[in-house]
């Protein structure tokens, strides 16, 4: 009882520091209304992402022209591919940090409570993956399992983003091992899995979280990345990567094919970052 | 410190063997084979390219002829550029690769330690902020979007340098480039540098060794500067693999001739040993430089030595 009411004065108390936090609460209301508008706008446009307009191409933006952030040299509104491109990265981001998150709390706590071998095996395993640059695995990966599909795109991002939850997992299962109300537990019969979910997990609850939302940025950034080069989301569906790449071809001639994109992966990047560091020093204002 | 060396080698060599063995063992039981894209193959001209290549023999067979080639510094010929071998192609593009990865790293050196540096020293100043508002910016900003943005800024409308190219041997041409690649490394060491040398600032050594009288200059110097440089030498390491990766993007966006784009294109074209060979030699690189890191470490710090 008195365990569960310290459990949620420390949630409340870092909501309060959350939203004492100017620049969070910024980060949280522009992320907000990105998100919103990647959701709405794209139905509400009378173009498709992949629509034409032979009359418009490569339109400068402009407000009281046809297409607000001007077309591409096939006529496709930017507005509209933009946002796209926003929703894609962002659903393509939040699956593979949830998948990758998932899988590094696993890998994490039963590495950390299994000991001796198994946790040396396990560990040294996420060190060699570790000492390999991450875009080594995508690239084997897409070249393995073929290119173009967004679940295979999915599985090479998330493949490469559960090493340091898994590292930071297992640093924490470490010294929640050695408390006293997990021997508590043992002492009283509680299966190994039961101490794992009922009291292992929980308590890693507030370090996921912070790096459930910092991961979310890492994973727009490989799915950009990713597609820049060729190797994630193809044409004709956009992402903010393939239209930074298209955009940057066209730098000459059509600058804000390059300008739009970026500035709007730019605003996400900044505004997860923020949201992240201010979620860090809500949850664990001793460190900072 | 010899031991030292030893057991981190140690380590480094079967990593370096478990890479090669996963990336050939991946690539080689994937579905899709490299010569899918050409429909137009007869059942018989298809066996006599698998034969060719050696692709129908089993898989072991292929795994220890890799192997032995391998430690010849045969990388095998390139399955989407047949007039040329692997270590040809690489061969070509890597010296340019590496004297842009080093010209970067070297300067993100010069400008992100003493940024660093000036930062700690004039903590809470507005040349802090500045600072600290442009390193945050550096690291949180892809390559790929810095790139084209420098491009566009200095080559199509100030007219200063090239917007992208390569002509043998014009400096000038490699100044984008390495700025891009340099900028978010430097901006990782000045963060890493101040705020580790705030840290050391406020130890009892450095606190008695301004009582014994020394001026700042030399509690700098002799003192807080060599346990502060230890993180931003940790991190020489990830930020050669940061730099390798990152010239895949810069080569891309400059139009420049060097190694990165045959891993990208070979993953596209599906080209097994043009990709294996990429991943051999860059995870190489990247295991040298974080030994390297390591015994520089070692030799700065003789704690971290056992253990």
């Amino acid at each position: 009882m008195a365990e569960a009411a310290a459990g949620r004065g420390l949630w409340r108390d870092a909501g309060r520091r959350l939203r004492a936090n100017r620049g969070a609460r910024v980060a949280l209301a522009l992320l907000g209304s990105v998100t919103l508008l990647a959701v709405l706008a794209p139905a509400a446009s009378p173009w498709a992402f992949d629509s034409l307009d032979w009359r418009h191409l490569a339109e400068p933006p402009g407000l009281t022209a046809a297409h607000w952030f001007g077309t591409d040299r096939l006529g496709r509104d930017l507005f509209v591919r933009t946002l796209h491109g926003v929703r894609l990265s962002l659903l393509i981001s939040l699956l593979a940090s949830a998948i990758s998150v998932g899988i590094g709390l696993a890998w994490g706590a039963l590495a950390g409570f299994a000991g001796g071998r198994t946790e040396e095996a396990m560990m040294r395993f996420v060190d060699v993956l570790y000492s390999l640059p991450y875009l080594f695995i995508v690239i084997i990966l897409s070249t393995v399992l073929g290119r173009g599909s967004i679940a295979v795109l999915l599985l090479a991002i998330a493949a490469v983003g559960w090493l340091t939850t898994a590292r930071i997992v297992h640093g924490q299962t470490l010294q929640l091992k050695r408390r006293e109300f997990i021997e508590a537990a043992r002492a009283t019969g509680v299966p190994t899995v039961g101490i794992l979910v009922r009291h292992v997990i929980p308590n890693l609850a507030g370090t996921v979280v912070v790096y459930a939302t910092l991961t979310v940025p890492q994973m727009i950034l490989f799915e950009s990345f990713l597609s820049f080069l060729g190797l994630g989301v193809q044409e004709p569906y956009a992402s903010l990567g393939n239209l930074i790449n298209a955009g940057a071809q066209e730098m000459e001639s059509a600058p804000w094919m390059l300008l739009v994109p970026a500035a709007f992966l730019v605003l996400l990047l900044g505004c997860l970052n923020l949201l992240g560091d201010g979620l860090r020093d809500a949850l664990d204002p001793r460190e900072h | 410190m010899l031991s030292y060396a030893l057991r981190r080698i140690a380590v480094a060599v079967p990593t370096l063997l478990v890479i090669i063995t996963l990336s050939f063992a991946l690539q080689r039981l994937a579905p899709g084979g490299p010569f899918d894209q050409e429909q137009t193959l007869t059942p018989a001209v298809r066996a006599n390219l698998d034969r060719v290549y050696g692709l129908d023999r089993p898989l072991a067979v292929q795994y220890a002829r890799y192997l032995s080639a391998l430690a010849r510094g045969d990388f095998g010929p390139s399955l989407s550029q047949r007039d040329f071998t692997v270590t040809e192609l690489i061969g070509q593009g890597l010296p340019l690769s590496a004297t842009l990865g080093l010209a970067a790293v070297l300067l993100a050196i010069l400008v992100g330690l003493p940024a660093g540096i000036a930062a700690a020293l004039a903590r809470g100043s507005g040349v802090d902020y500045a600072l600290t508002a442009l390193a945050a910016a550096g690291i949180a900003l892809p390559t790929f979007v810095t790139g084209p943005a420098l491009a566009l800024l200095f080559g199509l409308h100030l007219h200063w340098l090239p917007v992208a190219g390569w002509e043998r041997g014009a400096p000038r041409y490699l100044v984008l480039p390495v700025v891009t690649l340099a900028l978010p490394v430097a901006a990782y060491l000045a963060r890493l540098t101040r705020a580790s040398l705030l840290e050391v600032l406020r130890t009892n050594y450095v606190r008695s060794a301004r009582a014994r009288g020394l001026g700042e200059a030399r509690v700098l110097w002799r003192h807080a500067l060599r346990p502060a440089l230890l993180p931003a030498v940790s991190y020489l390491g990830p930020a050669v693999a940061f730099v390798v990766t990152g010239s895949l993007v810069i080569e891309t966006v400059f139009g420049l001739p060097g190694s990165g784009r045959y891993l990208v294109q070979g993953a596209i074209d599906r080209d097994y040993p043009l990709v294996m060979g990429m991943v051999v030699v860059y995870a190489a690189l990247t295991l040298a430089c974080n030994l390297a890191a390591d015994l520089i470490y070692g030799w700065l710090d003789p704690g971290a030595r056992r253990g």
